[in-house]
């Protein structure tokens, strides 16, 4: 019987030739990554367990990106980057990038690309539950807690149970008002924010095909909102392409069989979709822009893991161009190589940064800043009465600050327009 | 691992977050050192809004005042238990504010998992939607060995489903205690 490229990933990784989903296995981990919120409470059970002395399991395997809290005066947010750096300098961490230095990258799902971590038919754990960004590049990858990331860094292992997978197949060319944040929204809408607990996300089609790795990354990084273990991508040209320039050339690519088992599939004609908003306070909460027009804002943000790629500020960039915000709107680059091609890239010899100054947005330094709320000194973050709209990735009550704000999920394209007009518009009135 | 819990329910909806059960501002704080280890049980369930905290009335701060335990030790939830981010802050959170365990007809992986591996509550699933048929305050006996949880206030019991993979992991008291016992780490 065939199998998903989900289980033929785990299968590799826990050393055996198949797998049979539902059973629990050990799996064998290629990269664990963690950041400041849950980095420092892991290496503390990591200690308590294995003592004050012991290394890790394979110091090349850990990746730490500090991203969470970096711009803020909070004392224990500083701290937590502390207990990182100390650590990555007793464990001698070829790969942590420290905050205040060159080496600072931003978001670590992103930094993870960028950097050359993510590795077609690999398994990456992550304390984050975005991790399972990762699987835009044909990889295992899925967040876990600081126990489970503590037990990894001792011995290199972690129990899985081999997921069922729910395939999502969007067919046709996307149109010019959609991104791939509207067709997530659209499965979220479908299944729910349970949908796909304890399954994996298979994307595929020629719609899909047609998408950057940029985009993928954001089908991949919300399949968390669907309570999904992972999402993935099957490798093609678009992806090769990708880790050629990043310097990635030794990897598996692990496809599905044509009679695989999955638990369920889904297909969209990209055509007859249109641009959504997960309205407050869930991610599944589904609508049409059209539905909810109008709507007045007090805050607009482009940002994240999610929402904060360099193909988010090209599709907000070019609405934005010659107009002004009539909403407060941040602009907040994922990483910091995208920060720099904000400054490099143009339209009509206006650089992106430019653009988006002089429509009145405030831009801030890269890291994960308000899509989680975070300190109290946090740029963007939501205070009480606050209507928001966001490319983030979850509106639960207070993710964002005030657990009295309001908050609306939406493309980058829906943001910017909604941004022009002080109310959330439909994108197609300014394409 | 306790055979028998008692105490307070105190009753949640669907889809309660991590972010509601241990809003993000506060992961700053150290989870080793016990005196600030409080301020994850004083936050516990801080961003439930108001009118769903501790059902069916609301209105039921879990933690009152400067306190950092709860009078509730037994939290029932709906569907998707702790969906959301991955924080480990948030079983942690209950089980420093005196949870011992929660029931919920469904859980969010990532939760469930840290609260087995790092054995901080007991994660039960029901058989069939309980947060409608008790009230925040009734007393509530919980039988781990038989599955098995009798509301004391008005004498209905429930079956839950047991354990199954996991039981083991929950017995030894958490991942690490588990691989010990099972030889995996030294």
């Amino acid at each position: 019987m065939g199998m998903t490229i989900t289980e033929k990933i785990l299968a590799k990784s826990a050393k055996r030739k198949s797998v049979t989903t539902g059973e629990n296995v050990w799996l064998n981990v290629d990269v664990l990554m963690t950041h400041d919120v849950c980095g420092p409470p892991t290496i503390s059970i990591w200690k308590k367990e294995f003592g004050e002395k012991a290394k890790i399991w394979d110091k090349n395997k850990l990746v730490i990106f500090p991203d969470h809290y970096i711009f803020t005066k909070n004392s224990h947010a500083n701290r937590n980057v502390d207990i990182l750096r100390r650590f990555a300098e007793e464990q001698n961490l070829p790969n942590y990038y420290d905050a205040g230095t060159e080496r600072y990258k931003g978001v670590c799902h992103i930094a993870l690309a960028e950097e050359g971590y993510n590795v077609p038919g690999t398994v990456l754990f992550g304390t984050d539950s975005h991790t399972c960004t990762s699987g835009a590049f044909g990889m295992f990858a899925t967040g876990v807690g600081n126990t489970d990331a503590a037990f990894i860094l001792g011995t290199g292992k972690i129990w899985e149970k081999i997921p069922e997978t729910m395939k999502f197949t969007f067919n046709g060319i996307m149109p010019s008002y959609l991104t791939a944040k509207d067709l997530i929204l659209q499965i979220l809408g479908d299944i729910g924010t349970d949908g796909a607990t304890y399954r994996a996300m298979e994307f595929d089609g020629g719609a899909i095909s047609s998408l950057s790795m940029y985009e993928r990354m954001t089908l991949t990084n919300m399949a968390i909102e669907a309570g999904g273990m992972n999402g993935i991508i099957a490798v093609d040209e678009t992806t090769k392409k990708y880790l050629d320039e990043t310097g990635v050339s030794d990897y598996e690519i692990f496809k599905s069989d044509t009679d695989a088992t999955y638990h369920s599939k889904f297909t969209y004609d990209v055509s007859k979709l249109e641009p959504l908003v997960a309205k407050p306070h869930s991610p599944d909460n589904r609508d049409t822009v059209r539905n909810v027009q109008g709507t007045k804002l007090t805050k607009c943000y482009i940002g994240s893991c999610t929402g904060g790629k360099i193909t988010d500020f090209r599709y907000a960039a070019n609405l934005l161009f010659g107009k002004k915000v009539k909403a407060t709107t941040f602009i907040v680059p994922a990483s910091t190589a995208i920060a720099k091609q904000l400054e490099e890239e143009a339209i009509n010899g206006i650089s992106l940064k430019e653009i988006f100054e002089k429509a009145g947005c405030i831009i801030a330094e890269s890291s994960c800043a308000a899509c989680l709320g975070g300190p109290s000194d946090t740029i963007g973050r939501s205070t009480d009465g606050d209507v928001v709209i966001s490319t983030t990735n979850r509106n639960f009550p207070g993710r964002m600050g005030s657990k009295s704000s309001q908050v609306y999920l939406a493309s980058p394209l829906t943001v910017a327009a909604s941004a022009i007009n002080g109310v959330i518009t439909d994108p197609r009135e300014y394409l | 691992m306790e055979k028998k819990i008692i105490g307070k329910a105190y009753i949640l909806g669907d889809n309660i977050d991590t972010d509601q059960i241990i809003p993000a501002e506060h992961l700053v704080y150290s989870t080793s050192d016990p005196e600030e280890l409080k301020k994850y049980g004083h936050y516990a369930l801080s961003s439930v809004p108001i009118e769903k905290a501790g059902l069916p009335e609301g209105g039921n701060q879990f933690i009152v005042g400067d306190n950092y335990q709860s009078e509730y030790s037994v939290v029932i939830g709906g569907s998707n238990f702790g969906c959301g981010s991955s924080r480990e802050h948030a079983p942690l959170a209950l089980q420093t504010a005196g949870v011992k365990v929660v029931i919920a007809e469904s859980y969010a992986r990532i939760f469930y998992r840290n609260s087995v591996d790092g054995g901080f509550v007991i994660p039960y699933e029901s058989q069939s939607k309980l947060n409608d048929k008790i009230k925040t305050g009734d007393v509530i006996e919980v039988d781990v060995v038989a599955n098995k949880i009798t509301n004391q206030t008005d004498g209905r019991s429930y079956q839950l489903n047991p354990l199954g993979d996991v039981f083991e992991i929950v017995e030894a008291g958490g991942l690490f205690a588990f691989a010990r016992t099972a030889g995996m780490i030294s």
